[in-house]
């Protein structure tokens, strides 16, 4: 018989059989593949996304000037523009506008009556250019505004993107309000944006234009340099570094693109992260379900090498029959990937991804050698997986193999107590590991070692448990305890599965848990007051002067004010910008608005620098330390600090400072703010001063003014959001786990169909056997869930000390979701015990007098 | 009214759609009455206060192998009022747009280039007081040799300096030349025919001296242009022996001619006037560009009063597309004139609104 008619005979006689046994094995792998190629897409996605904004924007740029966004003076622009080897230099302005719509009309003036709380703001990011000097650096950009110059230069006209234009609820011609200051200035749409050229929100403007609406007289954010051919690109860079003042940096756009893309790599990789327990388990119930259904057709395979079928035949019509399932699977895990991908970009441009994803749906190419380069994937991760249970079964003598009752001796032999061992050493050490190239690559690592050594330890674990179970006077129990005390190594296989993923889960939902309380204090300890404001949030031309700042603190009802300066400010070329924060802020008071975890003892420095509170993420990305002095270019000069504590900040991964509002203003001379937070006195409500507020400012709806209790509402509220997609990520990996026990359940039920009819034929009701199972369901999966907590506990100190540190660069502390764990071990256990009973009831169906004459 | 207007009108248009709708307060541009008095060096230099300026250089060169070529450099200057109020240093107060091509009859057809950028920083200006006007690295100034023109393009770069022979020629009224019956359409207008030309010329990195011979126009205006002209024919001849001749006519939109007029100086340096009656074009041969499908009449009889000349062109195509910045196609190129079978004299032709009405998007 040559290879591929035996393989094909194999192949009919299962399918004939039952169909399900092949089904399920596809199943796992579809599953695995569909959420890993889902993963990936989701992150080529936000990747392609960034690289063609970047590229658009910069177009064909050879180097990027780039400066904090409060800017840098225009006058560099012609400096630039006349170095030697320049051959064209264009001047950018970049701002981010908070944007609010107009109420129910779109025309000419009308003043703004509207509630403010019901117009929501946008936050438009702005770029406004020279198009005369920018379509020489990116010819692309004009054929956009062509033909439509004389709009382009209208002092209040501006061209959007079509999602901007979405976004803001407006079409060509319409009018919309930005923030500026603390007053609104109109706009009007002049035209839009081609949608595939410029997927995200995004707004283009004259320059002189943006200069006037958003009062940055004088004040440009970006250059960028086309280099005249045959000039050294490295030398005209050197030329331009020397006219730079500090805090502005010129560099290729390569690592422009970097920079941004880096901003989102960590959670891009924790995604990743997911992906790879989907496909661990998948891979783990291939294994499974390979396994057993090897194990099932003993004795057909016995009598084929009876036959002649030497016994490498054999093994590779097995391998390939795994093989064939993959494929297969992974096929339909491709098909459904590329569907769960579209949906979770949708999901995480609608903010599941907290902005890190928006304006990347929608844009994906269809890349069909990725989709076979999946498909194969998925075969040959089968293939492995069926290769150690078709060598078991091909090693088999025919004679041995066509007996009964041989199951248990096939895996009798797996005690692989010390290579579990040995890989949870080498997980612990692995955690121990710093991070490679910002990503906590050893964390993984360790966790992929400490999960395949817990798996590994299971059977010997399983063994010793069962040992010494105590005798029981009820039957269906002592017969289920005395048939897995035959067979641990079988049933291990199939909790394999179940172990990971829940194991994985439960450290998970450590980690979540104790970040969310962290989370918590932190926010606690930087809302003291009752009533926060924000101007225009997150934009940059949204501000409060002096005039303004003082009059809300004379307020009736504000027994105390602060307000504080918030802006981006680019440290280094290429890290993102780090926050600065200008805050009423001194050595008595840091305690009691930042959640400091380290600081200097007062005396220890000599006082005489300003100090400044740095969060965790300054110490990895920096290398500053408390204690150390820094520098930071505010206005025109570096100016010198003293670290006088470390603090922890979840709102911002990329580091923040704080630093004395006085030494700011001293710097700078900027006395305007951006943020501010009230203490109310005991007689007043928050709706009195907030309508105080708002009367005093007339602001309209770029003023954000928010009680303490509803930021922090608003907070969990994102926080919960941000995390939706790891659990319902996570849900999935529990599934398939769940797939490999009703797997393993069902294939061992099916296998034992002989033992089942002997057991009724001595007397056992149908009832009792079923409780059998049930007891046996039971037992297996409170082993494999007792271990499976045990080792996400384990997991979880890794998550949370080394991968959530690592990527995300702040600290939590380590809190344990007790209730939650004991309702999912609950739920599991109770999932499991179902399953098994199902497929018992099913294995029962067959009357049992065949059954016992299967048995020959 | 003439050459470069092409791109201007879209400029024009551009200024007054603008106006209209942003509804601003801006100083309207100057207007242009008689009786001003054309002063020098002053009124070589820029205008600012009026919508549209040119200072354009028309010529032909001769390489040291006898080759004829013909240059032309043109820089443009467009007020943009509904800009004064910004007051942003990028604000577009003032957009200048320079043009360069070159006929050489070996190619068949122009080597052009063109740039265009907001006045500001240094980096492109017109000047007040003489001329001085750049755009980057391209330039037009004036000094004691005469003018200089350094314009490094894309295909060629040309190294000139055209030096006056003679006094600027006032065009129309001692400089006030109409340009329709509206008491506004008029420009102030001068030339400078018969500029002695030496320098070098580049092509494909081979560096040619060149001499020759070149005219030289500077004009500005507010509202020149009527809305219902279609385009205009304009030439501008060096004649032999030191004469030149100037001549224009504007065409409806609906055909006929709606005013024309031109300047005839004598070698002797008598110069005459002609009213629109006096002036006549008659074209004798055209050319279809195989680019845009637009005919052009390229050979013409064209009569000034006694003086009747026939105009060949050095070739057929000399096309200029420069929709890029300016959105208007039209022909320009080097002419021969000649008179009773033999050639008299040599200039630039300039033919606009034959495809589409010069009225732009």
């Amino acid at each position: 018989m040559n290879q591929a008619r035996l393989w094909w005979t194999l192949w009919r006689a299962q399918w004939r059989d039952r169909p399900v046994r092949l089904l399920m094995p596809m199943l796992a792998i579809a599953l695995g593949v569909a959420l890993a190629s889902a993963v990936y897409l989701v992150n080529r996605g936000a990747l392609d996304e960034f690289e063609r904004a970047a590229r658009r924007l910069a177009g064909e740029a050879d180097l990027v000037v780039r400066g904090a966004p409060a800017g840098f003076p225009e006058s560099l622009y012609p400096a630039i523009a006349r170095t030697p080897g320049v051959a064209v230099a264009s001047p950018v302005l970049e701002v981010m506008v908070p944007g609010f719509r107009l109420f129910g009309y779109s025309g000419a003036q009308r003043p703004i009556t509207e509630q403010p709380k019901t117009r929501h703001q946008v936050l438009l990011p702005v770029v406004a250019v020279d198009p005369f000097r920018a379509t020489q650096v990116q010819p692309a950009l004009l054929g956009e505004i062509a033909g439509n110059l004389r709009a382009f230069f209208r002092p209040d006209g501006i061209f959007l993107s079509v999602r901007a234009a979405g976004a803001l609820g407006v079409g060509t011609g319409d009018q919309f309000d930005v923030l500026v200051g603390s007053s609104m200035r109109r706009l009007e749409v002049m035209g839009l944006l081609g949608e595939s050229a410029y997927p995200r929100a995004l707004g283009i403007m004259d320059i002189a234009a943006a200069q006037w609406m958003f009062d940055r007289s004088g004040i440009v954010n970006r250059i960028d340099v086309r280099v005249a051919e045959g000039a050294d690109c490295d030398d005209v860079r050197a030329a331009i570094g020397r006219l730079l003042p500090s805090g502005v940096t010129v560099a290729a756009p390569a690592i422009d693109n970097e920079r941004v893309a880096s901003a989102t790599r960590a959670y891009r990789v924790n995604l990743d992260m997911l992906a790879l327990v989907a496909v661990l388990t998948g891979a783990f119930l291939v294994l499974a379900t390979q396994a057993l259904s090897i194990l099932r057709r003993r004795t057909a395979f016995g009598l084929l090498r009876a036959l002649g079928v030497t016994r490498g035949a054999l093994r590779r019509a097995l391998v390939l029959e795994g093989a064939a399932l993959g494929i297969m699977g992974a096929a339909l895990g491709v098909a459904l990937g590329q569907r769960i991908g579209a949906w979770m970009l949708t999901a995480l441009a609608g903010d599941l991804g907290a902005g890190q994803f928006a304006g990347v749906a929608g844009h994906l190419a269809p890349r069909p050698l990725e989709w076979v380069a999946f498909v194969v994937a998925g075969g040959l991760a089968a293939a492995l997986a069926s290769w150690w249970p078709a060598r078991e079964a091909a090693a088999r003598s025919p004679a041995a193999a066509l007996k009964a009752g041989d199951a248990g001796i096939v895996l009798a032999r797996v005690r692989p107590w010390r290579a579990g061992f040995a890989l949870i050493l080498l997980g612990a050490v692995l955690a121990v590991l710093p991070a490679l190239h910002g990503l906590p690559l050893f964390g993984y690592g360790s966790i992929a070692a400490l999960l395949l050594g817990g798996v590994l330890l299971v059977p010997g674990i399983a063994d010793r448990v069962l040992g010494r179970m105590p005798t029981v006077r009820h039957t269906p129990t002592t017969l289920a305890i005395a048939q897995l005390r035959g067979s641990t190594a079988q049933a291990s296989i199939g909790l394999a599965a179940i172990i990971v993923s829940f194991s994985l889960m439960v450290s998970m939902a450590i980690m979540v848990h104790s970040f969310r309380e962290s989370f918590a204090d932190w926010l606690d300890t930087i809302l003291p007051a009752d009533l926060q404001l924000r101007m225009g949030q997150g934009g940059d031309t949204g501000s409060l002067d002096a005039a303004a700042q003082a009059r809300l603190a004379r307020l009736d009802g504000v027994t105390r004010a602060e307000f504080r300066r918030t802006f981006a400010l680019p440290l280094r070329r290429d890290a993102t910008a780090v926050q600065i924060i200008a805050a009423p802020i001194d050595a008595s008071t840091a305690a009691s608005r930042l959640a400091i975890i380290e600081s200097v003892a007062a005396g220890a420095q000599p006082a005489r620098l300003p100090p400044a509170w740095i969060s965790e993420a300054m110490v990895d990305l920096y290398g500053w330390s408390a204690g150390s002095t820094i520098s930071l270019p505010l206005g025109r000069d570096q100016v010198a600090f003293r670290v006088a504590g470390i603090y922890r900040d979840y709102g911002r991964s990329t580091g923040s400072v704080v630093i004395p509002r006085s030494a700011y203003r001293a710097a700078t001379g900027d006395a305007s703010a951006n943020d501010g937070a009230f203490w109310l006195a005991r007689t007043a409500t928050p709706a009195q001063v907030e309508a105080a507020i708002r009367a005093a400012l007339d602001a309209g709806p770029a003023l954000q003014l928010r009680t303490t209790t509803e930021v922090r509402q608003l907070s969990f509220a994102n926080f919960d959001r941000a995390f939706a997609i790891t659990y319902a990520l996570e849900a999935i990996a529990v599934l398939i786990g769940l797939l490999g026990v009703s797997v393993t359940a069902a294939s061992t039920a099916l296998a034992r169909r002989s033992e089942f009819g002997m057991l009724r034929h001595i007397g056992l009701l149908r009832r009792q056997v079923v409780a059998m199972l049930a007891g046996e369901g039971l037992l297996t999966s409170a082993i494999g869930i007792g271990c499976a907590l045990v080792l996400g506990m384990a997991l979880s100190l890794v998550l949370v000390y080394v991968v959530n540190r690592q990527s995300f660069l702040w600290s939590i502390d380590l809190a344990i979701p007790w209730w939650q764990l004991g309702v999912l071990a609950f739920a599991l256990l109770a999932a499991a015990a179902v399953t098994a009973t199902v497929s018992g009831r099913a294995a029962l169906s067959g009357d049992a007098l065949r059954a016992v004459r299967e048995d020959w | 009214m003439r050459r470069g207007a092409g791109r201007t009108v879209a400029l024009l248009a551009l200024t007054s759609v603008a106006l209209a709708a942003a509804g601003l307060a801006a100083v309207a541009p100057a207007p242009v009455l008689p009786g001003y008095r054309l002063s020098f060096p002053r009124d070589y230099g820029s205008h600012p206060a009026f919508r549209t300026e040119w200072w354009y250089a028309t010529g032909w060169l001769r390489t040291g192998q006898g080759e004829a070529i013909g240059f032309q450099i043109t820089f443009f200057r467009s007020r943009q009022p509904e800009a004064d109020a910004n007051p942003s240093a990028f604000a577009p107060r003032q957009i200048l747009i320079a043009h360069a091509a070159i006929s050489d009859h070996a190619r068949g057809h122009l080597l052009k280039d063109e740039r265009i950028a907001r006045a500001g920083f240094g980096l492109a200006e017109a000047r007040e007081g003489d001329t001085a006007v750049w755009i980057d690295d391209w330039r037009l100034g004036r000094d004691g040799a005469g003018y200089r023109v350094h314009v490094p393009a894309r295909d060629f770069t040309l190294e000139l300096v055209l030096a006056p022979t003679q006094p600027p020629l006032l065009n129309g009224a001692a400089g006030f030349s109409r340009k329709g019956a509206a008491a506004l359409a008029a420009s102030y207008y001068y030339s400078v025919p018969h500029l002695a030309v030496r320098g070098e010329l580049v092509r494909e990195g081979r560096r040619s001296a060149v001499s020759g011979e070149a005219w030289l126009d500077h004009e500005w205006s507010s509202e020149a242009l009527e809305p219902l002209a279609a385009g205009w024919d304009w030439v501008g001849i060096n004649l032999d022996g030191g004469g030149a001749l100037m001549a224009f006519r504007i065409r409806g939109r609906q055909g006929g001619v709606r005013w024309a007029g031109g300047t005839l100086r004598a070698s002797d340096g008598t110069t005459r006037h002609f009213a629109p009656g006096e002036v006549e074009f008659m074209p004798r041969r055209r050319w279809r560009s195989p680019r845009t499908a637009i005919e052009y009449p390229v050979e013409w009889v064209v009569r000034a009063g006694d003086t009747v000349l026939v105009l060949e062109p050095l070739m057929d195509d000399q096309e200029s597309d420069t929709r890029r910045t300016t959105g208007a196609i039209y022909w320009e190129g080097a002419v021969r004139a000649r008179a009773g079978g033999r050639e008299v004299g040599r200039g630039y032709l300039e033919l606009t609104g034959y495809g589409e009405p010069l009225v732009l998007r």
